[in-house]
C-alpha cells in the first residue's frame, strides 16, 4: 500500500517506518560498520574516482545493505553529463 | 528420565520473560508434566510473586549451589497443580555468585527430576544472561511489537547463535491487532521478516496477564481461563511438544472498524 500513500501523498504508516528504521539499524549492528564509517568511505571513493572522471559529487550515494545471506556496500556513483563530445 | 531446559530471554528488560516463564511452565504441567520453573535473576528475583509463592521461600538457588541445601529443598511446590515447581533467585547477592558451570551442574540435577525446566532469565547481555543460557537445550526470545525490543532480539539471536545454543525460536509478546491493522504496529510478518527466525507463538495483549499477576495466578494455570492470552500460551505449550497448533489468528479479533480504517487510511494488513 506504499504505493497507494505516495500517490494520495498520504503519510507513510508509523509501522513502516518503524520497519524501514529497524532493517537500516540492524544493518550497521550486525556489520559493526557505523554510519560515520560509511561516510568516511564515501568521502574517500569520491576523491579517487574525481581523480579521474568528472563525477557528480552531490548526488553520490553508499549504502550499506543486507540481505540473509551477505552484507555489501553499494555506492552509486553518477557521471557528469556533458553532452556529446565534440 | 532426562528432562529438557528451556531457556526464555529477550536481551531489553520488560517484554515479558517472567510472565511467559510462568505461564508456559504452568501450561505445560496442566499438560501432565513434571516441571521446574528455575529464576535465574539472581538479585532481582520476581517469577516468585508472579506466581504466587513469594509466601513459600526458604532456600534458593544460591543455596543449592554453595551447598546450604538440597535441591529438592530448593523446589517449592506449587499446590494448584500436581507437578509445578519453582526454584526461586536469590534476593540478596548478585548474579556474579553464580557461574554457568553452575547452572549446567544443577540443570544436569533437575533434569534427572523433571521433564521441563523453565529458566527465566535477566535482562542484559551479560553474566546473568549468559549463566542463563549456559544449560539451555532450547533457547526462546521473547520481544514486543516495537524497534527497540526488536533491536535487542537481534542481538541475542546472535550471541546465542555464537553460545552455539541456536537458532532459537521466537515469542512475540503483548501484539494490539487493532493497532497492527491501522498500520501502527509492527505486524509479526514484519518482525519475521527482519528477524528471520522460526516463529514459537504470539501473545496478545491482554488486561488478563496484569489482573492474574496481581493475583499471583498465572492466567495458564487454569484451563478454562478464557483470556485469550491463556490460550496463547497452551497453545505455545502444545508446539513446545512438537504438536502442530496454528499460529492464532489475531486479524479476527481486531475490530471491524478498525480494520476498515487501516485499509481505507491506506494499509490493509
Amino acid at each position: 500500500m506504499n504505493w497507494l500513500n505516495k500517490l494520495l501523498g498520504r503519510q507513510e504508516s508509523s509501522s513502516d517506518v518503524a520497519k524501514s528504521r529497524l532493517q537500516m539499524v540492524l544493518t550497521h549492528d550486525r556489520s559493526d560498520i557505523t554510519p560515520g564509517k560509511v561516510e568516511l568511505i564515501k568521502d574517500e571513493i569520491i576523491e579517487v574516482i574525481a581523480r579521474h572522471l568528472e563525477i557528480e559529487r552531490d548526488s553520490v550515494v553508499v549504502n550499506l545493505t543486507r540481505s540473509q545471506k551477505e552484507s555489501r556496500l553499494v555506492a552509486e556513483i553518477p557521471l557528469r553529463s556533458n553532452g556529446r563530445r565534440r | 528420565m532426562s528432562g529438557t531446559v528451556i531457556t526464555i530471554t529477550s536481551g531489553k528488560g520488560g517484554v515479558g520473560k517472567t510472565t511467559i516463564t510462568a505461564n508456559l511452565a504452568s501450561a505445560l504441567a496442566l499438560q501432565g508434566h513434571k516441571v521446574a520453573a528455575l529464576d535465574s535473576d539472581i538479585g532481582l528475583r520476581n517469577l516468585d510473586v508472579v506466581m504466587g509463592l513469594e509466601n513459600r521461600i526458604v532456600y534458593d538457588l544460591i543455596d543449592v549451589i554453595e551447598g546450604r541445601c538440597r535441591l529438592r529443598q530448593a523446589m517449592i511446590k506449587d499446590k494448584r497443580l500436581p507437578e509445578l515447581y519453582l526454584i526461586p533467585a536469590a534476593q540478596t547477592r548478585d548474579k556474579m555468585a553464580v557461574s554457568p558451570s553452575d547452572m549446567i551442574l544443577v540443570c544436569d540435577q533437575l533434569r534427572q527430576e523433571v521433564d521441563y525446566v523453565v529458566i527465566d532469565s535477566p535482562a542484559g547481555i551479560e553474566r546473568g544472561f549468559r549463566n542463563a543460557v549456559a544449560p539451555a537445550d532450547r533457547v526462546i526470545i521473547v520481544t514486543n511489537p516495537e524497534v527497540s525490543a526488536v533491536r535487542d532480539a537481534d542481538r541475542i539471536i546472535g550471541l546465542i547463535e555464537a553460545e552455539e545454543k541456536g537458532p532459537g525460536q521466537l515469542i512475540v509478546n503483548r501484539i494490539k491487532p487493532s493497532m497492527v491493522a491501522r498500520g501502527d504496529m509492527l505486524s509479526i510478518e514484519d518482525i519475521l521478516d527482519i528477524l528471520a527466525i522460526d516463529l514459537l507463538g504470539v501473545v496478545p495483549e491482554d488486561e488478563a496477564i496484569l489482573v492474574s499477576t496481581n493475583r499471583g495466578t498465572p492466567v495458564a494455570l487454569n484451563s478454562t481461563n478464557s483470556a485469550s492470552a491463556s490460550q496463547a500460551f497452551r497453545n505455545i505449550a502444545q508446539r513446545l511438544e512438537g504438536q502442530e497448533v496454528p499460529i492464532m489468528d489475531l486479524t479476527a479479533t481486531a475490530g471491524l472498524l478498525s480494520r476498515l480504517r487501516g485499509w481505507v487510511g491506506g494499509r490493509a494488513n
